[in-house]
């Protein structure tokens, strides 16, 4: 049981895919500027991972080696569709928000890797939680990055008022800037950071080392 | 962690046969599922499409609250239709105020940068003064023209003028900020010029000619009778 609750746990902050491998960074962009969509979107994610990865694994023993990939777009791409069906039928205004970025989970590369690296190894049952905690490691750094953008952007959170604007006679000003996709990329950087610096072990060495140099070598 | 190997001869499962029945295989059990859920699924999206379109219609008219029963709330809009120039018949939806027509809100469309935009463009009694402009569907893109959802864009079009003096058509999206003694312009969207410019063109399309100017023309002139 001690390899499913790592299998489950790691990928929350220990190999988190965000972070550490830093893939799925074009949706965290998109859809985290506030918290409602960006639930929404990591309850598609993780549902579709975790189906996806347990659908894989059950046939992995028959997939051909040359067409393997697209089997898994095409397991992938189905759930996804199903999934975004549900969406529109259960929460069509949140999904009118979400537009194409529920459809672009089949390009996301959390799903895609985990297909890849672990369904295509591992049984039904540990691929089910692998896709499942990588998918609630995703959900983590969204749900954080969504709750800091609503929250000094907008002043709200899920749409209810924390921090009362100016423009309504509050005392809280705004910050536009938590609105637009590069705060994101400020945000999900000072995460990485703040991980790394607790957990020393996820510093990359680096691949390049500048050496002073000699001006005699030079000229 | 892996049992591969032992279990499936590499041979086989890398087959012709194989990688054609897997194909195939995996090609149906996923299209029955995709299927089925957009059939079952069907009815309920429908009614929420609807449901939709009847709510921007309330809210551009400025009659919808949130949580407010937009059945009710819509039965008190009455549908009628009027001739284009085309011979067209085109629907207009009423807000009566007793026997006085409150407000007109009429459907428009065109093309954006990438899609053709639906939308409602609420037109008070005057058959000139903007109530407001809302989309119900686009495919704008994400992040840059999808700004025309956006509650601080929309509210610009509530006071504006479609007609100039002269009676021609003269709002219009403008690249960049708008004057702020402007009666016509309407902020441009950063990153979305050409969504801005297109609904510039197709919205003084249908208030023109060709479109609800007559229409507008006439309401204008029956209801200051009326005053």
């Amino acid at each position: 049981m001690n390899g499913a609750r790592k299998v489950l746990i790691d990928p929350l902050v220990d190999n988190n895919p965000v972070t550490l491998q830093v893939l799925g960074i074009c949706s965290a962009l998109a859809v985290t500027t506030s918290l409602l969509p960006a639930l929404l979107m990591c309850l598609a994610l993780t549902s579709v991972a975790a189906l996806s990865t347990a659908a894989i694994s059950s046939i992995r023993h028959h997939i051909p080696n040359n067409i393997r990939i697209i089997v898994h777009m095409t397991i992938i791409a189905s759930f996804v569709i199903v999934v975004d069906q549900m969406l529109r039928a259960y929460a069509f205004e949140t999904s009118k928000q979400l537009s194409v970025f529920v459809g672009l989970i089949i390009t996301n590369c959390i799903v895609l890797g985990r297909a890849e690296a672990f369904a295509m190894k591992n049984g039904v049952g540990m691929s089910f939680l692998d896709g499942l905690g990588n998918g609630l490691g995703y959900s983590a750094i969204l749900i954080i990055v969504a709750t800091v953008r609503e929250l000094f952007g907008a002043g709200t959170l899920l749409g209810y008022r924390i921090l009362p604007l100016v423009s309504d006679g509050g005392w809280y000003e705004a910050n536009g800037l938590m609105l637009l996709p590069p705060s994101a990329f400020f945000i999900i950087g000072l995460l990485i950071w703040t991980i790394r610096t607790w957990k020393r072990k996820q510093v990359e060495v680096p691949e390049l080392r500048i050496h002073e140099v000699h001006r005699t070598e030079v000229l | 962690m892996s049992d591969d190997a032992t279990k499936t001869p590499k041979r086989s499962r890398d087959s012709i046969s194989n990688t054609l029945i897997v194909a195939i295989g995996v090609s149906l059990v996923c299209s029955v599922l995709v299927a089925s859920a957009a059939i079952l699924l069907k009815p309920r999206q429908l009614q929420n499409e609807e449901e939709f379109r009847q709510r921007i219609i309330l809210d551009v008219a400025g009659l919808y609250a949130p949580g407010a029963d937009i059945a009710s709330l819509y039965a008190s809009i009455e549908e009628r239709t009027t001739e284009l120039a085309s011979g067209e018949q085109a629907p207009v939806y009423l807000v009566m105020d007793g026997s006085r027509i409150e407000q007109v809100i009429l459907p428009i469309e065109g093309a954006g940068l990438w899609s053709t935009m639906y939308g409602y463009l609420a037109v008070e009694n005057d058959g000139n003064t903007v109530r407001g402009l809302r989309f119900y569907s686009h495919g704008e893109t994400p992040g840059l023209g999808d700004q025309v959802d956006k509650p601080a864009w929309r509210e610009q079009w509530q006071g504006k003028k479609l007609y100039g003096p002269d009676g021609e058509p003269q709002i219009e999206v403008v690249k960049g900020p708008a004057r702020d003694d402007s009666d016509y312009q309407i902020d441009g969207l950063a990153g979305a010029t050409l969504t801005g410019r297109g609904v510039s063109i197709f919205v003084r399309r249908w208030i023109g000619e060709e479109g609800y100017g007559p229409y507008l023309k006439a309401l204008g002139q029956e209801e200051s009778r009326k005053l």
